[in-house]
């Protein structure tokens, strides 16, 4: 599993290659919420289209992520769902309170 | 029940080992030439119960996790237990969003994805007895 973030704007853009599961979720949340903190940022965008496995750790740190980032009022969007995580996505109802996006550019300019 | 082949592990309620599990189911039931949308929801089924062991069976201590996987024909057998506390009250953990750890950002969908993925889903556990998951998994040949 390996996470990269840049800033795009006030955007932290979060690319996850690899499993999300209880094992990688932790380190994850751990660099997400220090990177946010650290570039200022207000929103984040997370770019999975390089993720081969999620399971509910997966869900629970996103909506993790989604209730932090609203407490700073900023927003959380979603692009590039990759095929191997589409079924657990649409079951989890995710898509009811975060926004999904098919590509990272029309995220950044709708967010 | 007889299976055509069948397989068991033994393996510490360490978190590295949710990957080492699914990886050793896939692999196993690879013999049937599954679909990737079979494969894909016994992943993430074996994933819930072997996570399920540690975190809530066991709180992330010490202890054992064992995991059986067998087929027999186009069904795939998968049993996931745990010596840990156990569970009180199965129905209200089998709800979709029950958590009864909020506050480790779990979502209570565990026990949901595995009911959905699978074919069928049972649960048995006592308080202070350990739990065991046995799902089954009708697949279609690729
Ligand atoms: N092996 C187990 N031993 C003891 N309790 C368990 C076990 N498996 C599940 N439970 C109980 O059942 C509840 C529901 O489990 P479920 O997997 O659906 O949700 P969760 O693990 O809390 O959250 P998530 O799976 O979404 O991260 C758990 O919160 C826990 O209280
Ligand atoms: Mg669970």
């Amino acid at each position: 599993m390996l996470v990269q973030s840049f800033l795009e704007d006030r955007n932290l853009v979060i690319k996850i290659e690899g499993d999300i599961d209880h094992h990688t979720s932790e380190e994850i949340r751990e660099k997400i919420d220090r990177d946010y903190f650290r570039e200022k940022a207000k929103n984040i965008v997370f770019e999975l289209s390089s993720v081969s496995f999620m399971d509910s750790s997966g869900i629970g740190m996103l909506i993790g992520r989604y209730k932090n980032i609203e407490k700073q009022g900023g927003q959380v969007a979603i692009c590039n769902v990759s095929e191997n995580i589409e079924r657990i996505f649409n079951m989890s109802g995710l898509q009811k309170i975060i926004k999904c996006y098919t590509t990272l550019d029309e995220a950044l300019k709708e967010i | 029940m007889e299976f055509d082949n069948e397989m068991n592990i033994i393996m510490d309620s360490n978190s590295r080992n949710e990957a080492f599990a699914r990886v050793s189911v896939m692999s196993f039931v690879s013999q049937l030439d599954p679909t990737m949308a079979d494969i894909t929801d016994i992943k993430t089924s074996v994933s819930e119960a072997v996570t399920n062991a540690i975190i809530h069976g066991y709180n992330n201590e010490k202890g054992k996790v064992y995991l059986k996987c067998g087929y027999k024909d186009n069904n795939v057998y998968i049993e996931i237990k745990d010596d840990g506390v156990g569970i009180n009250n199965i129905k209200e953990a089998m709800e979709p969003l029950y958590t009864s750890k909020p506050e480790m950002e779990r979502s209570g969908m565990g026990f949901t994805v595995m009911q959905t993925f699978m074919d069928s889903l049972e649960v048995i556990s006592e308080e202070g007895n350990g739990t065991i998951v046995k799902m089954i998994k009708k697949i279609s040949r690729s």
